[in-house]
């Protein structure tokens, strides 16, 4: 935590500097744009932000606001998928362990891909080949990346399968991702992707496809792992109660970009712009008294074709108009630092933004 | 497993009874009801009725419909022998009917043309598959470029051309125009370069019509399975490109072709008819067209029930197949 | 188009649709007695049935008019069968639906079709529900050319009015789907549902599609549509907080059994059954400041058993950690334990013990004890006679920590011991 955020370059102006950073992930000025018939796609428009070993950092964000597309960004997947001639366009720096993998060598980088850094996906059953079976998918994915025999490699995938709560590893591996429950396939799932001991983590959504009650057994396994193996963890979900059980930092995207970032207690108890208010306030939650009504964002998500001049959130801002001279519609905020780590962007000054935070939102949630 | 293949094949006696039931039906009822004398047909013109009536007689053709199918059956068993008027005919088990226009037996008409056939079913899906099914791969994951258009242009090209003009257009050019092929059939136990030089032309011409549906299906599939989260999760391991397209990527995209290959395999068997007329083949295709246009009804009712036999056996085997690819498949 | 205001109804035109006369606030509306929906299993050589998925194995409930029943359940549990029972788009296998006092179990499509007029249904996906090359103008006004109704000032006005009231521009009328977001979609899914003035709208995962800040737009809509038309819901969904924050009472539901009917506060307050609870404790709070106290959360072992073998007795004996033989045995009754408060379990938490002479807990019980918190545990030791046993020996282990170590394991296991069969 402390690392964090002690140059304001690491979350709000982005830096050209090409010195490589002391933290163990920094992303600068991440763009990446997906050109379409109808336009260019700025799924994320300039981010930045820096994690830490054992630090677990939320993304929060609707869809649409490129959280997932980070999350591929770093992995070096955005084009994945993506044959011939429209090629997504990526730009910044991201600097993993004290490389920078946008200019590295694409198989270095890709020889980072599982070993260094690893990912876990939203829906584990179409995240997983149909066709081989569990065992098969771990041992390989160990092979990459170690030259052990494959039945080394099945002796890890059976540990492995062990450590994440798997009864019977050792007969289950032979099984096939269809045969497996959904809470187990997701422990397959991480099983794989912390078979190498990998030191990032990019967890996305990783629940969102589960039961609640499968889902609170997954967050503990995740938790007690990132404990266990030290590895920086990022976990993209639009859900807070996922975020508020796991992440030390949040960052709130929207439109492609953060507009908020801090200590998750912060983001929380002290939030500093309109959207996460509107976040907090849309939310039923079942640890307070029942809430009489409420408090939406009006209107829906912008496109990322035609992102809002000015402050991306102004058409739905409540608060749109309380700056001078329109300078909503026209300048775009950048992130500005709001207290101890806690950054925001948002054109109203402190004390605007203190004054309705506690007079006008806090008090309805 | 057990279960299932007896099942199977159980329904599959079934339908080929079903199917030798309508045939006969088609070509005993139908001429009845339209007023269409079988018996003197088989005769010829201004025959006298005592020969149409021994005909009759000697095909059974007076009997009812179902004795006649029994008969039919039977034969295929125990043989048969044909009588009336005198003229005994013996046709040996398995007797699959006597062609009294041809004179000769149905089963050794079909023992020798399957071969053929079955040959240039055989040959011209190895190509195809090999080149159809790369080019849709290649296409897809070159989409948008000029390779991808280019080939998919000449895919629709082997799409909408008939076999008769490539067949005939490559006749002319190759073997009438630069002489470089024979453009005869010589059997394969007579010689093995005859038969494969005659047979080049065959497969490519019938090679480029199914290797073009091949590589628009592939690359449909293949686009399809490149989007798949399972494919990207390929990828987040760290696998080489090539292992990603090449292991999780193909394995998926082979599923729906193993499909049209059997179906496509069990089709032709049962005559590829344009191609073995176009290069004069004498395969099964070429029997059922002499056959039709001669009436020759028992010709017709075994090529239809070798090729019904065929395309069930070629989907059984597919649904075999499909089962030991793709796990979440249960033969039950 | 989507502000978040209050709606305010514009005027409806005069008998456009009543038929029959609305049951009055707090009358019974639908009735659901046994109701139950097998989906059979076929195998072998000759097809025959094997088995069969139990999807909604015996419901029974009520809905008032006016009210809305939430019902909650994870993935399996049959709550979207449940909905699909309830507004007849499947048939059940057996048991009853009464609505308005009329039995509706086994009308056939012409006899429904009266019924569909005040029997609507909201389906999860605002995106496939819709059809893709229909203007929603002909998505919505499909209802009255299907039942052969013309609202005066005629169908294109009353569409109109009606995307008005959801919270859309009236002059989108002529738009498609496509050209809609998710939100504004669901909210074309609701005009049409409420275009005959329907009385029970059953809505089977409004929400979950939608992202939060839509989320909320939407719950709002269903609230304030309520409030002005007197609506009656059945809302199926899997989201506790959401299901808690629409609803007046509540059914959890388990492998095709309702365990819990309650009226919403005593169920958040005090739920009864250990299923509710360990429901409710599994949802993940938004607050980072909890994050280090996660005590009161209570695992569940493993996953829901399969639909198609539910276990014997009561179908959540297998993961409970309260269960004893006669969990096993006996299935429980649904009962009224407090007023408002139906349960189906032996040994409730929050209430005096069922079956309080069955004090030998079973062994998958002690396995699934291990993953609840001890503050817990020692709530359930109230309740349970079997917990308190069980509790209690263990605290008398503690103090003869040393030669217990081979005693304490074997024997309680076999629990042969019960003395209710």
């Amino acid at each position: 935590m402390t690392e964090l955020s002690k140059s304001g370059a690491a979350l709000g102006e982005p830096t050209s500097g090409s010195a490589a950073p002391t933290s163990f992930l920094e992303v600068r000025d991440l763009k990446v744009h997906f050109p379409t018939d109808d336009g260019l796609v700025k799924s994320v428009d300039g981010l930045s932000f820096k994690l830490e070993k054992g630090k677990t950092l939320g993304i929060v964000g609707e869809s649409g606001s490129g959280k997932s597309v980070t999350s591929l960004g770093i992995m070096g997947l955005h084009t994945a998928g993506q044959y011939g001639k429209r090629k997504a366009q990526i730009s910044g720096e991201i600097w993993l362990d004290g490389t920078e993998l946008l200019s590295a060598d694409p198989d270095h980088v890709r020889k980072l891909r599982g070993r260094e850094m690893a990912m876990i996906f939203q829906d584990p059953l179409s995240a997983l080949h149909p066709y081989y079976t569990i065992g098969q998918q771990i041992v390989e994915a160990y092979r990459i990346h170690h030259d052990v025999s494959k039945k080394a490699a099945k002796k890890r995938a059976v540990e492995m399968l062990d450590r994440v709560g798997i009864p019977q590893p050792d007969k289950r591996i032979d099984s096939y991702p269809h045969e497996f429950s959904g809470g187990m396939r997701q422990r397959a799932m991480i099983a794989m992707s912390l078979v190498n001991n990998p030191e990032l983590l990019i967890a996305d959504e990783p629940t969102t496809a589960l039961d609640v009650t499968v889902q609170a057994q997954i967050l503990d396994l995740i938790r007690d792992l990132q404990t266990e193996f030290g590895s920086a963890v990022i976990i993209i979900t639009h859900d807070l109660g996922v975020v508020a059980e796991l992440a030390d930092d949040i960052l709130v995207m929207y439109g492609g970009r953060c507009i908020e970032r801090g200590p998750a207690e912060k983001v929380f108890y002290e939030p500093r712009h309109p959207y996460t208010w509107g976040l907090l306030g849309s939310m039923p939650r079942l640890d307070r008294e029942q809430q009489e009504r409420l408090i939406p964002v009006k209107g829906s998500p912008p496109s990322l074709i035609n992102i809002p001049s000015g402050c991306a959130f102004n058409p739905r801002c409540p608060y749109a108009d309380v700056p001078k001279d329109n300078v909503t519609r026209t300048v775009r905020p950048e992130l500005t630092e709001v207290g101890s780590h806690h950054w925001a962007a948002c054109h109203m000054t402190q004390e605007q933004r203190e004054r309705i935070w506690t007079e006008e939102i806090a008090p309805k949630l | 497993m057990l279960a299932y293949l007896i099942r199977r094949l159980f329904a599959a006696a079934v339908m080929l009874v079903v199917i030798v039931m309508v045939v006969f039906g088609i070509f005993f009822l139908v001429p009845k009801w339209a007023g269409v004398d079988i018996a003197s047909s088989f005769v010829g013109k201004q025959a006298d009725p005592a020969a149409v009536e021994a005909v009759r007689q000697k095909l059974g053709l007076s009997d009812p419909i179902y004795s006649q199918v029994w008969e039919f059956f039977k034969g295929i068993f125990a043989g048969r022998t044909y009588s009336g008027g005198g003229d005994v005919t013996h046709c040996a088990a398995p007797c699959f009917g006597y062609s009294f226009r041809s004179e000769q037996a149905v089963w050794p008409v079909l023992t020798d043309r399957f071969p053929v056939t079955l040959g240039l079913a055989l040959g011209a899906a190895v190509l195809w598959l090999v080149f159809g099914v790369s080019a849709g791969v290649l296409s897809a994951l070159k989409r948008g470029t000029i390779w991808d258009r280019g080939a998919m242009v000449v895919a629709l090209a082997g799409v909408s051309l008939p076999i008769y003009f490539t067949g005939l257009l490559s006749l002319a050019i190759f073997a009438f125009g630069l002489h470089w092929l024979d453009a005869q059939y010589v059997p394969l136990d007579q010689s093995f370069g005859g038969w494969f030089g005659g047979m080049i032309l065959p497969w490519i011409t019938l090679a480029f019509l199914y290797a073009a549906m091949y590589a628009r299906i592939t690359r449909a599939t293949m686009l399809e399975i490149l989007g798949e989260d399972y494919i990207r999760t390929a990828r987040a391991k760290g696998l080489k490109e090539q292992v990603v397209i090449g292991k999780h990527a193909m394995r998926s995209t082979m599923t729906p072709i193993l499909t049209m290959l059997g179906m496509d395999l069990g089709a032709l068997i049962g005559g590829a008819i344009l191609t073995e007329s176009t290069f004069n083949l004498p395969g099964l295709g070429r029997a059922v067209l002499d056959a039709i246009k001669n009436q020759d009804l028992p010709i017709i009712l075994g090529v239809t029930l070798i090729t019904s036999l065929a395309v069930l056996l070629a989907n059984l085997v597919v649904d075999i197949l499909y089962a030991v690819i793709d796990p979440r498949v249960r033969l039950t | 188009m989507s502000e978040d205001k209050a709606v305010t109804i514009p005027a409806r035109s005069e008998g456009a649709t009543t038929l029959t006369k609305d049951a009055a606030p707090g009358e019974t509306l639908l009735k659901v007695t046994g109701l139950q929906k097998h989906f059979p299993i076929k195998k072998g050589l000759f097809q025959r049935q094997v088995g069969a998925v139990h999807a909604v194995d015996g419901l029974d409930f009520e809905v008032k008019s006016g009210e809305t029943l939430g019902v909650v359940g994870e993935s399996g549990c049959g709550k979207s069968t449940m909905g699909r029972l309830i507004t007849r788009l499947l048939e059940p296998t057996a048991g009853k639906v009464e609505f308005e006092g009329k039995d509706i179990t086994h009308l056939g499509v012409g006899g429904m079709r009266p019924l569909r007029r005040d029997v609507q249904m909201i389906f999860q996906d605002p995106y496939s529900s819709l059809n893709p090359r229909h203007t929603i103008g002909t998505i919505i006004s499909a209802p009255f050319k299907l039942q052969g109704v013309t609202p005066p000032g005629g169908i294109r006005a009353e569409v109109q009015r009606l995307l008005s009231v959801v919270g859309l521009n009236p002059e989108h009328y002529n738009r498609y789907p496509h050209e809609f977001s998710g939100g504004q979609r669901q909210r074309i899914g609701i005009a049409r549902a409420l275009a005959l003035n329907p009385k029970l709208v059953v809505a089977d995962e409004p929400v979950s599609a939608l992202d939060v800040s839509i989320q909320a737009q939407v719950v709002n809509l269903l609230d304030d549509l309520q409030q002005e038309l007197g609506l009656t819901y059945v809302i199926i969904a899997h989201d506790l907080s959401v299901v808690r924050h629409v609803s007046d009472r509540i059914a959890v539901m388990y492998l095709g059994k309702i365990v819990e009917l309650a009226d919403r506060e005593s169920l958040y307050r005090a739920p009864m059954h250990p299923y509710t609870k360990a429901l409710m404790s599994a949802v993940p709070i938004p607050d980072p400041r909890r994050k280090n106290t996660k005590s009161d959360r209570i695992l569940l072992k493993g996953d829901v058993p399969s639909p198609i073998s539910p276990p014997s007795g009561c179908r959540f004996h297998t993961r409970c950690w309260k269960a004893t033989e006669i969990c096993k045995t006996t299935e429980p009754a649904l009962i009224e334990l407090k007023p408002g408060q139906q349960v189906a379990c032996h040994h409730p938490e929050n209430f005096e013990d069922q079956a309080p002479q069955d004090t030998v807990l079973l062994t998958v019980a002690k396995e699934a004890a291990e993953l609840v918190a001890d503050e817990v545990l020692a709530e359930s030791a109230e309740t349970s006679a079997a917990v308190a046993a069980e509790v209690a020996e263990v605290a008398a282990e503690v103090t003869v920590a040393e030669e217990a170590a081979e005693s304490s394991e074997s024997p309680k296991g076999e629990s042969q011991e019960s003395t209710d069969k």
